[in-house]
């Protein structure tokens, strides 16, 4: 039982890499491989942060605008550099590294044993064990899904949705579609940076290779959570993340009970997802029966 | 003698500068569009009627000569910075409505085309009603497909809802390029009836790119014959209203 509340628990903290995510490669239309080094980037900087005595909630939000700048850093390579996305996320990845490494005092590993973190909190403290991350977890998905839901009904939202669909006829609309998608990588990396910093508290340290792989987790956590509940709102999309992403970590368990290593978890998350992705692909040719699949979206 | 709503000066358009293939598309073209002209435009392939359209839409920067809107100088104005006083319907179905989201909410883009959005609920139910109205001004069933995700559309529906997201919000100038071109005989037929019923009805200044001769002939007050990026004819009044396919195919030559 304690596995499982763990797996749901870290499911929980790791659905914002999933929602962050959501916004630049389902609704923006961009791949951006910026995340895998926005997540240890976030991770870094709070933890960091925290040993040098700052407050563990303003380091979180510290990591998330730290995020936001490397998705910024995106958004211009690829927006106003005419940087095809998908290599201006990696160069940006790449560069992070080193800021990661710096920002960490040039240690790989960076540990938070004795401080204080958001998980130090005596509410928190006092619920049985693994229960911290999911009642945290659930708190931060609350706000961020019910903020990214607002946005997305307001104007501006609109026209940030438009611009993934259609960016020809978001600008005959007169939507600056470059803004726009330096706005949406500012707040997708934002969230991933925020994810980093909530993840390094949960485990008790950052590590410079934590972001390895960050990519397929998220977009496993966003295709799982499609595949299993078919066609939704937008608003239901998000939620079908958050529980794409504990699906995964519950497969992940179920895969490491059946003897597998920690070691082997990239090459296992990488299968997942290659198999989620090819689930339309595979339909067609073994003609497996739709119930298995509950309608995998058939129009986007 | 009224002020041209938009006036092109001498404009010329070179494509792949300073490279063996240069070519010069327009080549010092110049015209005066008056308010309420609806304007048709036939020419060959080349002719340079796309350009033209670029060049006024903003999306191609004149290499030479001006732009001018209400007599004020946008030669560098960007296409977006346009779209406040300038709408397009593409030939592409697909280009202009966002397949993913509603009718309706396409339709709702389109009443701040050219302007801020802003962090404010976007208010869609206040405007159903309205909407379905427009949308039945098409007469083709749109306004029961309101919440349907366009992308799920006929070609006629999502060019009929293009051309509602163009004149939604009043534009100074309407550049229609082939708009029923991609659809079949029939629906570009009903298409080109609700284009010309909403034109005339709103008094709205269009350009409209055509290779329907019958219909360059049938609709507008005016006619330009674009051969090798100039104007070969304008014609207005008795001598358009006389044209035949045949009288005007001897302009191609």
């Amino acid at each position: 039982m304690g596995l499982i509340t763990s797996s749901i628990g870290q499911g929980l903290l790791w659905a914002l890499l999933g929602l962050g995510l959501y916004l630049s490669f389902r609704i923006l239309n961009v791949t951006d491989m910026t995340v895998e080094g926005t997540f240890p980037l976030g991770a870094a900087t709070a933890v960091s942060l925290i040993t040098h005595g700052v407050n563990p909630l303003l380091a979180s939000l510290v990591a998330c605008l730290a995020g936001a700048l490397a998705g910024l850093i995106t958004g211009l390579l690829t927006t106003k550099g005419k940087i095809p996305s998908l290599l201006a996320g990696i160069l940006t990845m790449t560069a992070a590294y080193s800021v990661n490494l710096r920002i960490m005092g040039n240690k790989s590993n960076l540990s938070l044993m004795g401080q204080t973190t958001l998980f130090s909190n005596a509410f928190l403290k006092q619920l049985p064990q693994y229960f911290d991350s999911v009642v945290l977890g659930l708190i931060v998905i609350a706000i961020v899904t019910g903020l990214i839901v607002l946005f997305l009904n307001t104007e501006y939202g609109q026209a940030f949705i438009a611009t993934g669909d259609n960016p020809a006829m978001a600008r005959s609309m007169g939507i600056a579609t470059n803004k726009m998608v330096i706005f949406g990588l500012m707040l997708s990396n934002g969230l991933v940076g925020l994810c980093g910093a909530l993840v390094a508290q949960s485990n008790g340290y950052a590590d410079i290779n934590m972001g390895i792989g960050t990519i397929v987790i998220a977009l496993a956590s966003i295709i799982i959570g499609e595949v299993a509940f078919g066609e939704l709102t937008l608003g239901q999309r998000l939620v079908a993340v958050t529980l794409g992403s504990i699906i995964y970590r519950l497969i992940l368990l179920a895969v490491l009970q059946l003897g597998f290593s920690a070691n082997d978890l990239n090459l296992i998350s990488s299968i997942v997802l290659a198999l989620c992705m090819m689930l339309p692909q595979l339909d067609k040719i073994l003609n497996l029966k739709k119930p298995i699949l509950k309608g995998v979206a058939t129009h986007d | 003698m009224t002020e041209p709503i938009l006036e092109l000066k001498n404009v010329s358009t070179v494509v792949n500068k300073g490279t063996a293939s240069e070519t010069t598309i327009l080549k010092g073209l110049s015209l005066k569009i008056n308010p309420g002209d609806f304007i048709t435009i036939v020419g060959t392939n080349g002719a340079g009627k796309s350009t033209l359209f670029n060049v006024i839409g903003g999306n191609l920067i004149a290499d030479a000569g001006q732009v001018l809107h209400n007599g004020h100088d946008i030669t560098h104005q960007g296409e977006v910075a346009r779209t406040s006083f300038l709408s397009r319907v593409f030939q592409d179905p697909k280009l202009g409505t966002a397949p993913r989201m509603t009718v309706a909410e396409n339709l709702l883009l389109a009443t701040r085309r050219g302007q801020r959005r802003r962090l404010r609920f976007r208010g869609l139910k206040q405007r159903l009603a309205e909407f379905a109205q427009l949308a039945a001004s098409m007469n083709n069933g749109l306004e029961n497909r309101l919440n349907t995700a366009t992308g799920a559309l006929s070609g006629g529906q999502r060019q009929a809802l293009s051309f509602l997201m163009a004149t939604l919000k009043r534009p100074d100038i309407l550049l229609l390029d082939e708009h029923t071109a991609a659809l079949d005989p029939h629906t570009s037929a009903t298409l080109m009836q609700a284009t010309n019923a909403r034109i005339t009805e709103d008094h709205l200044t269009a350009l409209m790119i055509t290779h329907h001769m019958e219909d360059a002939i049938k609709y507008g007050n005016r006619l330009l014959v674009l051969k090798d990026g100039q104007i070969k004819a304008d014609l207005t009044g008795a001598e358009k209203a006389n044209l035949t396919p045949e009288k005007l195919a001897g302009y191609f030559e």
